[in-house]
């Protein structure tokens, strides 16, 4: 089996609307196009993986190739997977900090203003470059109270027993075609247990971005909230545009044991060519809370749909999502809960702008297994839409087996009103700016959840978005 | 307050000829009016005369069509100007039925407003008056006006009462200091306390500087802010000027007397409460 020579990705003209892009030339592997054993024999060899995660791969990548592509959801025939890079590394080795990461990561991370968060939460901020993460400082008062956070790769390798005890087990390879993909080939993502009572008070960060053609992104997350334990994990992504299609297939696995809190912040802007198929799923037990916010922005494709499974009484789900499809753009997202014992409860709000021709679905699972008597769930799904070229969709799914429930459903659609630009104008505001302001009213309800770094740039992704219009 | 601006230099605001139509039905026919800076100006007028068209009109409410005359001011046309073009040429109107916006902080929309307003050639996305300046005259404002403080957090006229909007909007007025101020009803849906509040808060802020329309059914605010000129509108037409002491009589005797001595107005604007699709349309937007 040989490694090919490292590549030398194309590097495109910065046609990304934050205007960065920087030379990609350090790369140790980039591997080859396409996806069979072999590469996926590589992978595991070059992170030099214990031979059950090989195993678990290859199994993984059997299942792949047997499912059919879903038929629901997007447009998913223009991907092909054979025209995709699985895997490609950034850096060799860990960085510890700021300052000795290489210069070129460094100055995008800083277009993206990743020092003021930095700054405020000195030991939170991760970054993953490409398909690992290379750069992380995990704050001492974090690591004396025996959290672990780091990447996936790392805790494979130092926390072997954690790792095996818990990975796979929330999502199993068979679950969907993507997550049998990502399976197969995950590299990087994030790995965090919390042990049994510890609380952390701040948001844990981390940034993830794509930088290079035709590279897919398959990270991998495992989450562990021991029992009364709680934390704040936040993740956003910005990525620069490419001209051909590019794959992001993420897997999150969480585990909210009792007492315990976990709330799971997710801001995407993928650019307008990627296809963002990704599996998020928590298990909550007795009285514990887990809570998925998630915004949406860009990519060609979005299919994603939290879900939480309520596995002991007392156990409780939210997730608030938005979802922001401009030309070109179909974001089929929404949530899935899962009641599978009495005395639980869900909501789910969901919110949705379409514009310049994009179009927004809402597809929601409540399911009420037969035992969980008491359930409670409210579901409300509100759909704005800036022009007649836009689309909106809701497709919510009801499935409950037990007659002691209580579910709510609620959903809208509206235009912004002419009255209401009238008034904003009327105080001197353009109509851009106008109607930006009232879509970001419209999702406040969401960004008042956000740390404030994570707001102030969902608002300026906002403003950017309603912009110069297309179509 | 302010120094009294010498005659040739304070701004008018003139309108000649005005026809407007709503839907190609024709409401205003034939409306002029001059309001200089330093004035206040009355305009009563029975319900569904068209004060409120005039009002949307004049701030360039898309649904309402200038069908023949113009808008200007200190000669400049404003006819094709849209409403954040006109606001930023001084001109404002309180709404009878301010809008909410939800989600979106009083504070951070008054910011966007005054930045504007203050800074006419402003492009959008360029800086915002900066905030701690902001903060602090606002906080002085709502103060004057008897405002809790609170408000500037809350959203937009979400969940406001009747009198908390009108409110609103004369905060609105005291932040954004136009040259022309229309006020259309600021004074209906106040308790009394309400009502002095709000005629003191116009008193203190109209003075050389502004020029002001009062669209009003009563007469506390006028006491407070005496009009040099009442018009009376009938039908979509002003058909008679006076001074305060025309106010003071619609109020006491109202518009029987008007009707008789327009007797051509009074038979048009019988003739369109009897078309069907205006009762409708007038019972709708009253809510
Ligand atoms: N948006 C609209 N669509 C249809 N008709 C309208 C509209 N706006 C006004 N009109 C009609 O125009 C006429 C004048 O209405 P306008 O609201 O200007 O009256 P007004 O003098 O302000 O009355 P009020 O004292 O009740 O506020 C009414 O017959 C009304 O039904
Ligand atoms: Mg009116």
């Amino acid at each position: 089996m040989s490694t090919e020579a490292p590549a030398t990705p194309e590097v495109g003209v910065g046609d990304y609307q934050y205007g960065f892009h920087y030379g990609t030339e350090d790369y140790v592997f980039r591997g080859r196009k396409g996806i069979d054993r072999d590469i996926v024999k590589q992978i595991s060899q070059i992170k030099k993986e214990p031979k059950w995660m090989l195993d678990f791969r290859l199994e993984a990548l059997d299942i792949f190739f047997q499912k059919p592509m879903p038929k629901w959801g997007g447009a998913l025939s223009e991907l092909d997977f054979q025209d995709i890079f699985y895997y490609v590394r950034a850096s060799d080795k860990q960085e510890t900090s700021w300052e000795s990461l290489p210069d070129d990561i460094r100055k995008t991370y800083d277009r993206l203003g990743i020092p003021e968060a930095e700054k405020k939460y000195l030991a939170g901020v991760k970054a993953q470059y490409e398909s690992e993460v290379v750069y992380g400082s995990l704050q001492e008062d974090l690591s004396n109270k025996g959290v672990i956070f780091t990447d996936t790769d790392s805790a494979l390798r130092d926390h072997p027993e954690l790792f095996r005890e818990y990975f796979g087990t929330v999502i199993p390879s068979a679950d969907n075609k993507f997550a049998a993909l990502n399976s197969a080939v995950w590299s990087g993502g994030s790995f965090i247990y919390v042990p049994k009572g510890v609380q952390i008070e701040f948001p844990l960060q981390a940034y993830f971005r794509i930088n290079s053609e035709n590279m897919g992104q398959f990270e991998r997350t495992l989450i562990i909230v021991d029992e009364e334990a709680s934390i704040h994990y936040v993740e956003g992504c910005t990525a620069p545009t490419y001209s051909s299609e590019s794959l992001h297939s993420a897997v999150v696995e969480i585990i909210v044991k009792r007492n315990a809190r976990c709330r799971y912040t997710t801001i995407q802007n993928w650019s307008n060519n990627v296809y963002n198929l990704v599996t998020k799923r928590a298990m909550a037990y007795g009285d514990s809370l887990m809570e998925w916010v998630d915004g949406n922005l860009g990519s060609k494709l979005t299919m994603k749909y939290p879900a939480i499974y309520l596995m002991e009484p007392g156990a409780r789900g939210e997730t608030l999502s938005i979802a922001f499809a401009n030309h070109g753009q179909h974001q089929d997202a929404g949530a899935k809960m899962v009641h599978c014992a009495p005395h639980t409860s869900s909501r789910i709000i969901s919110k949705s702008i379409s514009k310049g021709g994009g179009r927004a679905s809402y597809r929601g699972l409540v399911k009420v297994e037969n035992n969980a008597h008491h359930c409670k769930s409210n579901v409300v799904c509100d759909a704005l839409i800036l022009d007649s070229a836009s689309r909106s969709d809701t497709y919510p799914y009801i499935e409950v087996d037990q007659d002691n429930v209580a579910i709510e459903h609620e959903a809208s659609v509206s235009k912004i009103a002419e009255e209401q630009l009238l008034y904003l104008m009327s105080r001197g505001m353009t109509e851009t700016e106008a109607s930006a302001m009232i879509v970001t009213g419209f999702i406040e309800p969401l960004v008042k959840e956000l740390p404030m770094e994570y707001a102030v740039e969902m608002n300026r992704l906002i403003e950017l978005q309603m912009e110069g219009s297309v179509g | 307050m302010t120094k009294k601006v010498r005659d040739g230099m304070s701004s008018l605001l003139k309108i000649t000829d005005l026809h407007v139509s709503v839907e190609d039905k024709p409401i205003l026919h034939g409306v002029s009016l001059e309001i200089r800076q330093g004035e206040i100006h009355a305009l009563m007028g029975p319900n569904g005369s068209g004060k409120s068209t005039l009002a949307y009109t004049l701030v360039g409410h898309p649904k309402y069509e200038i069908t023949g005359g113009s808008i200007e001011i200190d000669g400049t046309p404003l006819n094709e100007l849209d409403p954040c073009e006109r606001a930023r040429k001084g001109l404002f109107l309180a709404f009878q039925y301010p809008v909410t916006i939800p989600g979106v902080k009083v504070s951070d929309f008054l910011r966007h407003a005054v930045t504007n307003v203050r800074n006419p050639e402003r492009k959008d996305g360029e800086s915002l008056i900066p905030m701690r300046e902001f903060r602090k005259e606002l906080k002085q404002k709502m103060e004057e006006l008897g405002m809790d403080t609170e408000f500037a957090r809350r959203y937009l006229n979400e969940g406001f009462s009747g009198g908390e909007k009108k409110r609103m909007e004369i905060l609105q007025l005291a932040m954004l200091q136009p040259k022309f101020a229309i006020l259309d009803e600021t004074d209906s849906g106040l308790d009394s306390d309400a009502v002095r509040v709000v005629s003191e808060g116009v008193r203190k802020l109209s003075g050389p500087q502004m020029g002001v329309l009062i669209i009003t059914h009563h007469e506390r605010l006028l006491e407070y802010n005496v009009p040099q000129f009442t018009h009376v509108m009938l039908a979509g037409k002003i058909v008679e000027t006076g001074d305060a002491a025309l106010a003071h009589e619609l109020h006491n005797h109202g518009y029987a007397q008007i009707r008789e001595r327009h007797p051509a107005e009074a038979a048009e604007e019988q003739s369109r409460q009897n078309r069907p699709e205006t009762v409708g349309v007038a019972t709708a937007v009253a809510k």
